[in-house]
């Protein structure tokens, strides 16, 4: 069993048939059970269910404060390298685009690592870029053990692993996990990744379900919304979700909303996605899995980000530097993307104290 | 016949455990454990940070608590036990609430890891009190194992809906003699005074405090409720009958 068979059932689904029927009343009913159909679920994200979002909003912000109460997770991104062997047309990182590479050495693994935990940050997210070549997982296990003297909760979004290399990850000292499909849509995903081994959908597509098998206690998945139509993207990202948590109780899953922005290249998004397009997303995911977790990223601005909060969102990111070697030098490398929320760790804490949320720092021994 | 509870060798002045999670500010905790009255604290050890030594959770517990941490986030018994041997080397004490959950949908606990961990801590000379899906054969296992309380839930923890495992729980109260302490699911101060009538040795009360409008409000109705529940266990109440009890009754004539 893998997802790509929940994938193929979808095959001939009708969707623009299945929102043209879609009812108020449908919606309705969706909004207020307690367990919701993977129908219900699509019936959320439809068009018309726009209209209802600030009676899904309610009862969003009731589960997450439920299930989640008044706590936030902070955590920041630690960008070791950014070598990258694929070419995704949308990516600033892509091979074919003209920025600085680099690769973090290990004395300098140590010093981004001190100036993180400095901030005050206690959980990270490791990035490489994806390149085999450049980044091998021995270099990955060596940095990560630099990088758990200081901090107990680490994450990691790099290139796909075999399961027996997610092992050496987490035995390395990574508990979390990180990947984007970026999309669903097999089609879209052929012809918006050019070279690679990212190229091959299904290795990627059963990459979270790997890093679940290989012990990890928390897996984070996401499309890259925009790229392809978000409705179907994201209802396959709310399906990927509930199939690895249906499969693998015991691992925390959460889902991210990332949606395109500016970046060095020019491909641009099939599709905007909107502010309230993402709060129909999370709200409605909130409804369809009210114990998962959701986590946005200082790609959006501070404002709407502050704004999400109480609709779902469990886990923010603070102080973001996308750049290799981001914390210690700032500024002399190229950002994988630009961020729209550039306030400190102090600034986070404050707003969310102001709030009546309580910023989390240290989640895990 | 004084009233009293004691557990791991200490007499506690409260039936009422509270929990520390979900708050929108760690100072709001001195608030919620005078006006509750309660004596038992847990506090999620995952969460205590120990280099962030003027904002930890532990400083805003008053003195005079007994601090019960926990083993949250642990998905095995393996997991448990070293989460509860850091917290020891912390400084926490040697009281253990044994939270071991493979299950993140639910989130109900895994007896099976618990009784594990239970078995291990106990011989390790830790005051163990493991939480459970309640359960006889389970609660006797945890018992032989040296678990100093049982800790049975009434619904699953966060969900407010109330003493909904009533006959499970009641078989253990009848059947184990440790004290059975309600733990998780709990909404209501009458769902926590229904638990203490029945017998329960005490609750232990989060998430209905912490999401309440006025938490410090609610603690106190919660200290009030688990008070009254134990007068009235002790009082014994009066037998319940289907049919009202005439005063010229139908056998009179025998008299």
């Amino acid at each position: 069993m893998s997802f790509i068979d929940i994938v193929n059932e979808w095959d001939n689904f009708d969707f623009d048939g299945f929102f043209k029927a879609v009812t108020d009343a449908d919606i309705l009913r969706a909004i207020s059970k307690e367990t919701l159909t993977k129908q219900d679920f699509l019936t959320l994200l439809s068009p018309k269910a726009a209209k209802h979002l600030e009676f899904m909003a309610q009862k969003a912000n009731a589960l997450t404060l439920q299930h989640f109460g008044k706590a936030k997770l902070l955590y920041a991104p630690l960008y070791i390298a950014n070598y990258c062997e694929n070419q995704c047309i949308y990516c600033g990182f892509n091979c074919t685009n003209h920025i600085k590479r680099k690769k973090l050495t290990f004395d300098e693994v140590r010093e981004e690592s001190e100036a993180l935990y400095d901030l005050g940050i206690r959980n990270i997210l490791v990035l490489t870029g994806e390149s085999r070549a450049k980044s091998p997982v021995d270099y990955i296990a060596d940095c990560l053990k630099i990088i758990h003297e200081k901090f107990s909760s680490i994450g990691i979004e790099v290139y796909e692993l075999t399961t027996q290399e997610y092992k050496q990850l987490v035995d390395a000292g990574a508990d979390s996990f990180c990947m984007y499909q970026e999309t669903y849509d097999r089609d879209v995903y052929k012809s918006v990744h050019l070279r690679g081994p990212k190229m091959d959908y299904q290795y990627r597509l059963d990459a979270p379900e790997r890093a679940c098998k290989a012990g990890m206690r928390s897996v984070n998945i996401g499309a890259l919304l925009g790229l392809s139509k978000w409705r179907k993207d994201f209802f396959f990202t709310g399906l990927h979700a509930d199939y690895l948590q249906n499969n693998y109780p015991e691992v925390e899953i959460s889902v991210s909303p990332p949606r395109m922005r500016p970046h060095v290249g020019s491909y641009q998004p099939v599709e905007i996605v909107t502010d309230a397009d993402i709060v129909q997303i999370i709200t409605a995911f909130r409804l369809f899995m009210p114990r998962a977790g959701i986590s946005v990223s200082t790609r959006e601005r501070a404002e709407f980000r502050d704004n999400l909060l109480p609709l779902g969102v469990t886990k923010i990111s603070a102080e973001s530097s996308t750049e290799v070697g981001g914390y210690a030098h700032k500024n002399t490398n190229t950002p994988q993307f630009d961020i729209s929320d550039d306030r400190t760790v102090k600034d986070v804490q404050d707003m969310l104290i102001a709030k009546g949320y309580q910023p989390v720092y240290h989640d895990w021994y | 016949m004084e009233d009293k509870l004691i557990i791991g060798g200490k007499e506690l002045t409260s039936r009422l455990f509270v929990g520390t999670g979900k708050y929108a500010n760690d100072n709001m905790i001195p608030d919620i454990i005078e006006n509750s009255g309660a004596q038992v604290i847990t506090v999620a050890i995952r969460r205590v940070d120990l280099d962030a030594k003027d904002d930890n959770i532990i400083n805003h517990i008053p003195k005079q608590c007994q601090l019960m941490p926990n083993t949250s986030g642990a998905r095995t018994a393996e997991e448990a036990v070293r989460i509860a041997t850091l917290s020891r080397a912390m400084g926490c004490g040697n009281w253990i609430k044994i939270e071991v959950i493979s299950d993140n949908k639910y989130l109900l606990p895994d007896n099976y890891e618990t009784i594990k961990a239970t078995e291990i801590l106990a011989n390790k000379g830790f005051v163990v009190l493991p939480y459970m899906s309640p359960n006889l054969m389970d609660a006797r296992r945890m018992r032989d194992a040296g678990a100093a309380a049982i800790m049975p839930f009434g619904a699953p923890i966060g969900t407010n809906k109330g003493l909904t495992t009533k006959e499970l729980v009641r078989i253990l109260i009848n059947e184990i003699d440790l004290p059975i302490v309600v733990d998780a699911g709990i909404g209501k101060p009458s769902e926590a005074c229904e638990a203490m009538e029945m017998g329960a040795a005490a609750v232990l009360v989060n998430t209905a405090i912490a999401s309440a409008g006025d938490p410090v409000l609610m603690a106190k109705a919660f200290g009030d409720a688990v008070r009254a529940g134990r007068s009235a266990y002790l009082s014994g109440t009066g037998a319940v009958s289907d049919y009202a009890v005439a005063s010229s009754p139908l056998t009179g004539f025998l008299r």
